[in-house]
């Protein structure tokens, strides 16, 4: 489908040439591309070494295809404005007391749940900790593991989102037929 | 006794008298007894005798006269009247013998004369015969010596040969002293002497061919005697004898260029070549005719295999400068092959090399556009998208086109929509022709079907350069896109002699006309717009703009479509409408009315029975609902994704056939979903499968489920096979066959 609406654009977006630029151009980014494979390789054998990621996110990158080609992308963003809104109600718990350890479980039992459904492993290891701490009613530990669950929520947030920078040039090119 | 009536001799009876009387009367009749005889024995011995009753006459006559004679010696003395009686019968016979005879020889005796003058006749003709028979043989003879010659003439087709044998064969045919050939030059004024019989070695004697002699010569075709003291004629040393008569005859060089087909050659210009034949000197020998004949004839054969060998020639030549020619043309070819696959292997790889970058380009651009620029950055950036996607268009057309050249590019045939194509097309040019101002209308003809068979992307990019290119040149009013069958009228089209639709049962051809009320094109320049790299108003590119290549493809694809495409204009200023026709398959009966158009990815091995499979998720967490979702979809099922449990329940129908339940959910009492659904449907053949989804491996979540009546559990994280598996499994078997 991208071919298709790659060719509409073509087409319909003839305008006068500026001839210069292309052949600067062209040169430049014919190095930076060969860079750019390189890095999203790299990147993303990083996130799987460093523990990142786990099978899971492989799962949903074997779901992506033709249909639904940014699948991974989406599902991504919805981790992440999902996941923006329970820190904010965990924080919001946190500030009231007394603790409601029972609602702080249940809104990380869904954010563990978010997590491992895109395989975002450190993330969910964290969760688990917290929910421990729950279970036992520690409000420092609870503290704590929160912190490291936001932590590692930004970085991996940050990772993918320079992976799919990345990916996403690469991905097109190696698309185009 | 009687007595004769003899006289008394006056005289006495002379005794010597009447002995001589008596002695002669005897030799008389023994003369006339014996010629009888001599004529039978001579008669008898000569073969041939015509006139033999005349001898039998004849003899009777010479015997009777014999007889009287001999009777006459008795009447000498006194004899008795029966010797008279004799005497006188015999007198009387012998008279009339030789009565008869006299009259036979009156008619026999000219007869005899004439045989005499018919015999000298008969010798006269014989000699006649004689003569004739000497010429004849003569003339064989001569005939015989020709096929000699031109069998040895003709025996060769070698030029020198050819000469030399004649002159030889000549020589020893007639006996000549000296024989030779003279040719003419190259400069065509002199005569070379080319060829000799005796002498091997001829020094380059050259006589002006304008002597009166050679001439006289060249204008008769026949054989003519010169004088020996001709400049021609003198090629021996003068010797102390008479030289022999010579004989010079004129041999046609006859040329390639003479010879015309069908025509025989002009005698207009022609060189002759000269043969001078000398006789023995000292010989006496005079030319005979028949010579003459024999060396005109040598002559007219010695030119038709000097031409032999001149065609030969000329044909070995050509022959060898075809061979060359071939041998060239083929390192030419091998070249040029060589050529086509350098450039092959060097677009293909070429192909990638310069898409990639472009796409980075764009993409990289693309994403820049949507970060935060100021406006004269935001300008640059528009700037570089817009070229670089010209430059990506240039790249793509130019490939395309040149693998269309080569004949490489195949079409790729697929089912597809084609309402669907038409609707997408001008979904795409809305925006577009709405900035412009320009309204879009499509009519699609009800006979038009809703599938068909062909090469959708290329269909697609046809018919979006000819819709961008209408309402490219139009500023104002609107484009029309009309698509229909056509049936054969409408197929043929004046201007395309050699487009011949054929119809088939299971093809038809669609007729797309795109009317728009634009700028219009004169009419002269219509068949130039689909050449490549030709624009249209050349000097007013500001507005215009594209490769110029972008008809040019398209007539390429239409025609790849078996199809044709042609333009209409009145002129400028009143619009012009694209019309193409293009061969497409009616695609076979398809056999699932609900076949989606989900399966199109590669690596997606949908299992038939699941495609369109209708099932429903229920999960009240927004990625895990995604996940599941997305897994089910790449499956190829229709899901529905719900996200609590009112809804779940609300929503399974009877066409659901399986409903997956996230029980880690808090909120939500998946196992009350489970009952509420299986109450739901009274029958157990209308209920759908339910699954339960879990992370925790309790066991008595298996339990529970089981109680609950769920068919079956599946843990998470669920792959693709897993997910697969597990419905194949609840699909054939009716419940899960391993838990997992």
């Amino acid at each position: 489908m991208e071919y298709l609406s790659y060719i509409t654009v073509c087409h319909l977006s003839s305008f006068p040439i500026v001839n210069q630029i292309f052949r600067h151009f062209l040169l430049c980014y014919l190095f930076l591309f060969y860079t750019m494979e390189r890095q999203a390789a790299y990147m993303r054998n990083a996130l799987f070494d460093q523990g990142y990621l786990d099978e899971q996110f492989l799962q949903l990158e074997d779901l992506q295809d033709e249909v639904n080609p940014n699948f991974v992308e989406e599902v991504v963003k919805l981790f992440y404005t999902d996941s923006v809104r329970l820190i904010r109600s965990i924080e919001l718990t946190l500030e009231n007391t007394p603790w409601d350890f029972e609602k702080l479980d249940k809104i990380m039992h869904q954010f563990k749940g978010s997590s491992s459904s895109i395989g975002a492993k450190r993330v969910k290891k964290e969760c688990t900790q917290f929910q421990e701490y729950c279970k036992v009613g520690n409000f420092d530990g609870c503290m704590r593991e929160f912190q490291e669950v936001k932590q590692e929520h930004a970085a991996l947030k940050r990772k993918l989102e320079n992976y799919f920078q990345v990916f996403l040039v690469v991905h097109l090119a190696r698309e185009a037929r | 006794m009687e007595y004769c009536n003899c006289f008394e001799s006056p005289w006495p009876a002379d005794e010597l008298l009447m002995k001589y009387q008596y002695i002669s009367d005897f030799f008389i009749a023994l003369a006339y007894f014996s010629i009888p005889l001599e004529l039978i024995y001579f008669v008898k011995k000569s073969a041939v005798f015509p006139y033999r009753w005349v001898l039998v006459q004849f003899g009777a006559f010479i015997v009777l006269c014999g007889a009287t004679h001999l009777i006459n010696l008795w009447t000498f003395t006194m004899h008795t009247r029966t010797v008279a009686v004799v005497m006188t019968t015999a007198k009387v016979l012998t008279a009339v013998v030789s009565c008869a005879t006299a009259l036979m020889l009156v008619h026999i005796i000219p007869d005899l004369l004439s045989v005499k003058t018919r015999e000298l006749f008969l010798k006269n003709k014989a000699a006649e015969l004689d003569r004739e028979m000497g010429l004849i043989r003569t003339q064989e003879e001569t005939g015989r010596h020709v096929r000699m010659l031109t069998h040895e003439i003709r025996s060769t087709l070698d030029r020198h040969t050819i000469l030399k044998t004649t002159l030889v064969e000549l020589g020893r045919t007639l006996g000549l002293e000296e024989c030779a050939l003279w040719m003419p030059t190259r400069t065509g004024l002199e005569l070379h002497l080319s060829y000799t019989l005796r002498h091997q070695n001829p020094v380059g004697l050259t006589v002006p061919i304008q002597l009166p002699v050679i001439n006289q010569v060249f204008n008769t075709s026949r054989a003519v005697k010169i004088s020996p003291i001709s400049p021609v004629a003198r090629l021996r040393p003068a010797g102390q004898y008479m030289p022999g008569e010579v004989v010079a005859v004129r041999v046609p060089l006859l040329h390639l260029s003479n010879f015309q087909i069908h025509d025989w050659p002009e005698l207009s210009t022609k060189r002759y070549a000269l043969m001078v034949l000398m006789l023995p000197s000292d010989s006496a020998r005079q030319w005979h005719v028949h010579e003459l004949e024999l060396v005109e004839v040598v002559a007219d054969q010695v030119a038709v295999a000097l031409s032999h060998a001149a065609i030969l020639e000329e044909s070995m030549r050509a022959r060898d400068l075809l061979m060359e020619q071939n041998v060239a043309l083929d390192l030419a070819r091998r070249e040029a092959e060589t050529a086509v696959r350098a450039r092959n292997d060097f677009l293909a790889v070429m192909n990638h090399e310069m898409r990639t970058p472009i796409h980075a380009i764009i993409a990289l651009s693309s994403l820049l556009q949507e970060t935060e620029l100021s406006p004269e950055q935001r300008l640059m950036v528009e700037t570089i998208l817009k070229s670089s996607n010209l430059l990506a268009t240039l790249i793509n057309d130019v490939l395309d086109l040149s693998r269309l050249e080569d004949g490489s590019l195949q079409l790729e045939i697929g089912t597809f929509n084609l309402h669907s194509l038409f609707r997408e097309v001008l979904n795409l040019i809305r925006p577009i022709a709405a900035v412009k101002k320009l309204s879009v209308t499509l009519s699609l003809s009800p006979d038009l079907t809703e599938h068909a068979a062909g090469d959708e992307k290329r269909l697609m990019q046809v018919l979006l350069n000819v819709v961008g290119n209408a309402i490219k040149f139009t500023k104002e009013g609107g484009i029309s896109v009309s698509a229909f069958v056509a049936n054969s009228d409408s197929l043929r089209d004046p201007r395309a002699p050699d487009f011949f639709p054929t119809h088939s049962d299971n093809h038809f051809y669609l007729r797309v006309e795109v009317k728009d009320t634009g700028s219009g094109i004169n009419p002269q320049d219509i068949p130039k717009l689909f050449m490549k790299f030709v624009q249209s108003q050349p000097l007013a590119t500001k507005n215009s703009g594209g490769s110029g290549l972008g008809l040019a493809i398209c007539k390429r694809f239409v025609n790849l479509m078996e199809g044709h495409i042609w333009i209409e204009s009145e002129g400028l200023g009143r619009g012009s409408t694209v019309i193409f026709i293009v061969k497409l398959g009616i695609p076979a009966r398809l056999n699932d009315s609900k076949l989606p158009f989900l399966h199109k990815g590669p690596g997606n091995k949908v299992k038939l029975n699941f495609s369109g499979l209708k099932v429903v998720v229920m999960d009240d967490n927004s990625v895990g609902r995604m996940v599941t979702k997305g897994l089910l979809v790449h499956l190829g099922c229709d899901v529905l994704a719900v996200a609590s449990g009112d809804e779940c329940v609300r929503a399974v129908s009877y066409e659901h056939k399986v409903v997956f339940l996230d029980v880690s959910m808090a909120a939500v009492d998946s196992f009350e979903v489970a009952v509420r659904i299986r109450e739901k449907f009274s029958k157990r053949s209308d209920r759908p499968f339910i699954v339960a989804l879990t992370g925790n491996t309790d066991r008595m979540i298996k339990e529970s489920c089981r109680k609950v009546g769920m068919d079956g559990v599946i843990l998470k994280p669920v792959s693709v096979d897993k997910m697969r598996s597990v419905v194949s499994d609840l699909l054939e078997h009716g419940y899960l066959v391993e838990s997992q």
